[in-house]
């Protein structure tokens, strides 16, 4: 019995679990709990190492989740909820970045790499010139030949 | 005795690396075999030196020798055996002198089987591996040196973290590792060719393998952690866009894109440059995630054997590496002759796009994992990248590889007959396209993008279909002609089939198990039961129960369908004392390819003032292929190693018959 009341003394000080499904803590309306877990994917839990309040047990997370559930249960749209989270807490807050000037290199950069690269595979494919010209029908027929007896 | 053995084997494998580097750079610039020799020499008696040294940690932490600081600070008496051994390299001192132990284990590996190599690109290629080798054992012995004695001996141990006394993360280490430092090969191989000045189809030939290997190897150390994150952290989570996933992640990009340009330079001769490149960076990014890892400059869920100061120290070793790599790089590479042209539709453009894309990719998870720091360097506010970004920049871009994956294969080289495989991949699109409108009509709720997705797993696989069947002209051939080529088909082919057939079971699993997957929780006293969709999850009793090094609560919980048993699962939370921290262990109940994830949570006080426990449960429904698919890629780069053409000692020989 002793080792229980050690083991149930330490119980709390948890790592990391699906925390947002906790029943105590859940909306009534099933669209507006949804809802909330959805955003609750989107905000980071500030004191832990790297989650979001969806998945942490941390007391911060537990608050965090309260504040976005009350804010959607007061009929906020989620804008509204993101705006205030980063009037408290700063943009470090959200785990997607604002699309904002600031952050234009971070949300364009991937595509423009691929465009960039596009662009240079299109220079490559000019530049060569088209000298080899393709084969005669007879010379295909020969060469067909030739591949299928390899 | 033991642990100054070690640190003596240490010194000297360094003192060796220095000999190596310097006899193998003199031996190859005055084209001396001799004293080329003596380098390969020391190179393997390097290799032979750490494996002592590692035998000695080893045996320090199997022996729990206290006085060892190392040990000491990360392992315990009441660990499990398996565990102590792992404990070896569970720590920065020790998984450093594991990076070592792989590095010249590549250098011996290189000296065995480059020995038909031409006397040049072999010396300076073991040149520059020792280099490698100078800088990281110097820091090993210097800076981390795991056999640094502690006066006076504890007489207990700090213990691991608990999270860590696991299977499949005991053995991703070393998986990790050999992928990493096996792309040190292909790094060594471009700096040699570069000094050299002659990067031929035969450097290509040599490349493949050792990529092919690395490659391999890091998706099996990938998924392994993967898996481990998904039963271990608790919520059935596998990828989570963390720092250290992604430091593990780039390498796996850069040699993905490696492994088809070099193909393309072997075959073709053209993209020499760019394959050259490649190889560079795949090694320098293995290096920046060490760096990452270790250095605490990001913050992660992973985050292991943090230290700052010696982080500066890794960063000292990534800088100067890669910048000679690349200075060398930029100096040389006008020297490299253009390969042979090709068409818009060719499989080289197919390649090339893949590349364009990987490499997006790459420096989006880049950027993504450094935007932070470079925006509080810019003096700009803190900002968190998390998943939501990588799944609206990343995602797209490898979904468009994957559309233009199963072309690749079908094209020939130089130019291809766009018409022709547009007709041989109908039947795969039509059938890829059914089942994306059978998904959304037949599985409720309705989910139209992912259905698409689903729809793009099943073109990868029946495009990698398609491909063997073309190759041994299914239905156009007759019975004893498709047998024979069936017989004769090279291992290589099997090998892309395989891979780019995972890719396609890898889609399946992460896009059917992120968007259907279902989860209940509830607060259940004894007897108590919980629905998850057809399921039905009852809580029988919760006990307590003495393990090795914790203790625990251990659930019993019976889990039925329709009235019929279908498992009882037995989830526990463990309280490890050693450490005082608390951990949830997972049952899992396997069917068939989906899996039942119960999760015994915390203790509260049920209705009745009964004691409840907050039971969690998801049916994750095929999650296991998330995990079938990266080992039949990395079954698939092992098979294509296994080809007579792609053998390590091949292109020696190769060579050896031409002089």
């Amino acid at each position: 019995m002793k080792t229980a009341a050690r083991l149930f003394a330490v119980i709390g000080a948890v790592l990391c679990m699906a925390a947002a499904s906790d029943p105590s803590e859940r909306l009534e309306d099933p669209a507006q709990e949804a809802r909330a877990r959805e955003m609750f994917r989107e905000v980071r839990c500030l004191v832990c190492q790297n989650e979001s309040i969806d998945d942490s047990e941390a007391e911060l997370a537990v608050d965090l989740r309260r504040v976005v559930r009350g804010e959607i249960v007061a009929g906020r749209s989620d804008d509204e909820i993101r705006r205030f989270l980063v009037e408290r807490y700063g943009e470090f807050v959200l785990l997607k970045p604002a699309f904002s000037a600031g952050n234009a290199v971070l949300w364009l950069a991937p595509f423009g790499i691929v465009l960039a690269g596009g662009a240079l595979l299109f220079g490559l494919l000019r530049r060569r010139p088209k000298k080899a010209e393709g084969l005669s029908a007879e010379e295909e027929t020969r060469l067909k030949a030739l591949l299928d007896n390899d | 005795m033991i642990a100054e053995l070690g640190a003596f084997c240490l010194v000297l494998a360094l003192v060796l690396s220095v000999v190596q580097a310097g006899l193998c750079g003199v031996g190859g610039g005055r084209r001396l075999p001799v004293l080329a020799g003596a380098g390969e020499g020391a190179a393997l008696a390097a290799f032979l030196a750490l494996l002592a040294a590692f035998g000695c940690l080893i045996w320090a932490f199997v022996t729990s020798d206290f006085s060892v600081s190392n040990v000491a600070a990360n392992s315990h008496t009441q660990k499990p055996m398996l565990y102590r051994v792992a404990g070896a390299w569970g720590s920065h001192e020790g998984s450093m002198l594991l990076w070592c132990l792989t590095l010249t284990g590549y250098g011996a590996a290189t000296a065995v089987f480059g020995r038909g190599l031409r006397l040049g690109l072999r010396s300076y290629a073991l040149s520059a591996q020792g280099v490698l080798g100078v800088l990281f054992l110097a820091y090993t012995a210097f800076a981390s040196n795991p056999f640094t004695r502690v006066f006076p001996a504890p007489v207990e141990g700090r213990s691991l973290n608990p999270l860590l006394q696991d299977p499949a993360l005991a053995f991703h280490p070393p998986f990790l590792y050999a992928g990493y430092v096996g792309f040190s090969v292909v790094f060594s191989f471009a700096v040699a060719a570069l000094i050299d000045g002659r990067l031929d189809s035969a450097w290509a030939r040599w490349v493949r393998p050792w990529t092919l290997a690395a490659w391999s190897l890091l998706t099996v150390g990938i998924g392994l952690g993967a898996f481990w994150a998904y039963y271990e952290l608790g919520w059935g989570g596998w990828w989570f866009w963390d720092p250290v996933e992604n430091a593990s992640f780039m390498p796996w990009l850069v040699g993905a894109a490696l492994l088809h340009s070099a193909i393309v330079t072997e075959r073709r001769g053209a993209l020499t440059g760019w394959t050259v490149f490649l190889a560079l960076a795949a090694f320098v990014f293995s290096m920046l995630g060490a760096f990452l890892v270790r250095s605490g400059v990001l913050t992660s869920v992973h985050a292991f054997a943090v230290d700052p100061t010696r982080g500066v120290m890794l960063l000292s070793i990534l800088g100067v590496t890669a910048g000679a790599g690349f200075i060398l790089f930029a100096w040389r590479a006008q020297t490299l002759a253009p390969g042979g042209a090709f068409a818009p539709v060719s499989r080289e453009s197919a390649i090339v796009l893949n590349n364009i894309l990987l490499s997006a990719a790459t420096a989006t998870v880049l950027l993504g994992t450094l935007y932070p720091l470079i925006r509080e360097a810019t003096g700009g506010e803190t900002v968190s990248v998390g998943p939501p970004y990588f799944n609206l920049t990343f995602t797209p871009l490898l979904i468009l590889a994957f559309i233009i994956l199963p072309a690749g294969p079908l094209l020939a080289w130089k130019r291809g007959d766009a018409k022709g495989v547009a007709q041989r991949l109908g039947l795969a699109a039509a059938i890829a396209a059914g089942c994306a409108v059978l998904a959304v009509v037949l599985i409720s709720p309705r989910h139209a993008v992912a259905s698409a997705g689903l729809g793009v797993g099943v073109w990868l696989i029946c495009g990698a279909a398609v491909e063997i069947a073309e190759r041994i002209k299914l239905f156009k051939a007759p019975g004893a002609e498709v047998k024979r080529r069936l017989t004769g088909l090279p291992r290589g082919a099997w090998g892309t089939t395989l891979a780019h057939a995972g890719l396609g079971v890898f889609v399946l699993g992460a896009v059917y198990e992120t968007t259907w997957k279902v989860e209940a929780a509830e607060a259940l006293t004894q007897g108590g039961r919980l629905s998850l969709g057809a399921y039905e999850v009852r809580l029988d009793s919760v006990a307590v129960h003495d393990g090795p090094n914790y203790l625990a609560e251990r659930g019993v919980v019976r889990v039925t369908r329709d009235g019929a048993a279908v498992c009882t699962a037995q989830p526990e939370r463990r309280f490890y004392p050693a450490g005082g921290q608390t951990t949830s262990e997972v049952a899992l109940c396997l069917k068939g390819v989906d899996d039942l994830y119960i999760v015994l949570g915390e203790r509260r006080a049920g209705p009745n003032g009964e004691p409840a426990w907050l039971v969690r449960a998801y049916f994750n429904p095929w999650v296991r292929l998330i995990f079938l698919g990266p080992l039949m890629m990395a079954l698939g780069g092992l098979v294509s190693l296994s080809d007579r053409r792609l053998r390590f000692a091949a292109p020696a020989k190769a060579e050896g018959a031409k002089a």
